[in-house]
């Protein structure tokens, strides 16, 4: 921190360095974040501040006359969330000047997240900002660092690969219909078994706009549960052999001991629908489709262990750009700096 | 400075293409995905130079430039480009413009590097016949379509081989969806179909007031490759020729079309070299 520039620092914890537990603990609901927004504000400890508040991390961006304030950020903190300084001592993170402009860039860029280069980060933090603003407790700098640094976060997404390619199995799983499909308005979506794996999945195909979603299981009072809770439609168990053709995407994550879809009921579904693709995931273990209805023309098998796979290479392919873009991300920042330094003379 | 010849606009359409297949293999190589527009762009300033470049050939030989086999493949290419043009935009298709460009600039450049092939250039072959010039030119336009398909066949088969494979990364990543291409490649061999056979119909018409002027092998030849490519259409109508077979089928289909080029414009009667006199003409095609 340059003693010429202004206080700005950031403060707070993270899943980086809290367990779920803990974070549960600090975990601000808005009106007690607007509690202490208003007391801090009312004591005039800091000029300016603004709370990202998310269930990853609790977090304060703030503009203060001296280094005083940040102490007095922490008690009030404690204080209010009903923790002892000492044990929030072992979670606290912060930085100040240069170096929290390079952490809230790299926040807003899905850096820091727990699934790295996700792109929810960005809005949260943005939301954030605009509520800071809206409660008059934003001023030049706050102004400056959270637009440039939105601007930044944008520059990173567009020229590293730091959010592309999907990291969890339900999203691969979509990922993969979509480069068969294009499209999936008019994808029909079979999702067998009623357990949690599967039901993720379909609500991945769902927020992606599959056309229609209908549910088989073993048990049909589950099927039919899982059906209204998805707004789907329900198919009896032992007819789904039979209306295999009508879907292009089928879900399969029962806990059958044994296959429950031979190549040979594919087939016949396959003749039915000339020429379009039919892609089964396989969720399920022991699987669910035999290895054989990969063979089969137009067909498109993928299991666990193949979505697993890719999304571990995408998880990779993102780490090799995280170095990049934090190379990116010390320049805007240290840039950014030298600018805040310059005004505050 | 001295007027640029035909040939000229051609170089340059040729450079233009080739500039397409270097700006997509770096981005293959780096495995970025490349400007859609900055290739769309590139395709579309070589065709504006081809385009010229033929109208000029044109008002030399006085038609449709479809006189030696030069001229066969620059028409195809300049067909092909056509259709990307179209195609392209329409669909959105990644890669196809590389694709293009890399078959466009094959096909202009292996005509610009062998001089033979456009050693004699027959003017007025179409012996002022409009409806024969537009049969010729049909019928190298479905040869551009049947271009195009290969291309989307071929995309086909390397998108089935990424999917069957589990390879989804790396350059297999910019390749367009399987099911998009099926549906262009079902299009494209029905747009095609169509094409030729109103071609071969609007030659028929000439080919039964003279029979003579039509050689055999170039007959049974085009004719081949009309029932070759209307069975294939048939069956993939029918469902029964789809997916990977049918995208072999179309590349092979192709590279049998491309082949009997040669020999159908070698089987043409002995050419008048130029330059003739104006009023020059020799048999029809």
């Amino acid at each position: 921190m340059t003693p010429r520039g202004p206080y700005f620092f950031h403060f707070g914890a993270s899943h980086q360095t809290t367990p779920l537990a803990h974070r549960e603990k600090l975990a601000l609901p808005p009106e007690r974040a607007a509690e202490l927004h208003a007391r801090l504000v009312a004591a005039g400890v800091l000029h300016e501040v603004a709370l990202v508040n998310t269930c990853n991390r609790v977090e304060f961006y703030a503009v203060a006359a001296n280094a005083g304030a940040l102490a007095h950020l922490e008690l009030a903190f404690c204080e209010l969330q009903r923790i002892a300084p000492a044990d929030f001592a072992a979670f606290r993170q912060h930085t100040a000047g240069p170096d929290a402009i390079r952490h809230l860039i790299a926040v807003a860029s899905g850096l820091e997240s727990q699934l790295l280069g996700e792109n929810e980060i960005f809005g949260q933090v943005k939301v954030a900002y605009e509520a800071a603003q809206a409660s008059g407790t934003t001023g030049p700098v706050l102004n400056r660092v959270f637009q440039k640094a939105f601007q930044a976060a944008k520059h990173i997404r567009t020229h590293t690969a730091i959010s592309e390619g999907q990291v969890s199995t339900a999203n691969v799983a979509v990922e993969l219909a979509i480069t068969i499909f294009g499209d999936l308005s008019k994808a029909r979506v079979l999702l067998l078994g009623a357990g949690e794996v599967g039901e993720k999945t379909a609500k991945a195909f769902q927020s992606r706009g599959a056309a229609a979603l209908t549910v088989s299981s073993r048990t049909a009072e589950r099927a039919m549960e899982l059906a209204r809770t998805l707004d789907a439609t329900a198919l009896p168990f032992e007819h789904f052999p039979h209306r295999l053709e009508n879907f292009d995407i089928v879900v399969s994550a029962t806990s059958a001991t044994t296959v429950i879809i031979e190549p040979d009921i594919v087939s016949a579904a396959m003749r039915k629908r000339r020429a379009r693709p039919l892609f089964f995931i396989d969720l399920a273990l022991p699987r669910d489709i035999a290895a054989g209805v990969a063979d089969l023309e137009n067909v498109f098998l993928y299991n666990l262990d193949d979505l697993a796979k890719i999304a571990a290479q995408n998880l990779a392919a993102r780490e090799s750009e995280a170095a990049r873009a934090r190379l990116i991300i010390a320049e805007k920042a240290d840039t950014l700096w030298q600018q805040l330094l310059m005004r505050h003379r | 400075m001295p007027p640029l010849t035909d040939k000229t606009w051609l170089w340059l359409a040729a450079a233009c293409y080739l500039a397409g297949v270097v700006v997509g293999t770096i981005a293959l190589w780096r495995e970025r995905r490349h400007s859609r527009a900055l290739m769309y762009a590139i395709v579309a300033a070589g065709y504006t130079f081809q385009t010229f470049g033929l109208y000029l050939r044109g008002l030399e030989v006085k038609g449709c430039p479809l006189g030696n086999t030069f001229e066969l493949f620059q028409f195809t290419a300049w067909s092909a480009a056509t259709l990307y043009l179209v195609i392209g935009s329409a669909f959105r298709l990644s890669l196809l413009g590389y694709f293009t460009s890399l078959l466009s600039s094959a096909l202009t450049l292996t005509a610009l590097a062998v001089p033979a092939w456009d050693a004699t250039r027959r003017i007025g072959i179409f012996g002022g016949n409009a409806w024969i010039e537009f049969h010729a030119a049909l019928a190298l336009f479905s040869y551009g379509v049947f271009g195009l398909l290969a291309l989307t066949s071929i995309l086909y088969l390397l998108r089935h081989y990424s999917l069957k494979h589990k390879r989804i990364g790396g350059a297999f990543a910019f390749l367009p969806y399987i099911r998009d291409l099926d549906q262009i490649g079902y299009r494209l061999i029905t747009a095609g179909v169509a094409i030729l056979t109103i071609s071969l119909a609007v030659g028929s018409v000439h080919w039964l007031r003279d029979v003579s002027s039509v050689a055999s092998f170039k007959l049974v030849a085009t004719v081949c490759i009309l029932i070759a490519y209307s069975c294939a259409l048939a069956l993939r109508a029918a469902g029964r020729l789809v997916g990977k077979r049918f995208s072999v089928v179309c590349a092979l289909l192709y590279l049998a079309a491309l082949l009997s080029l040669w020999p159908i414009n070698s089987s043409r009667p002995a050419a008048v070299t130029a330059p003739l006199p104006a009023d020059s003409t020799e048999p029809v095609s």
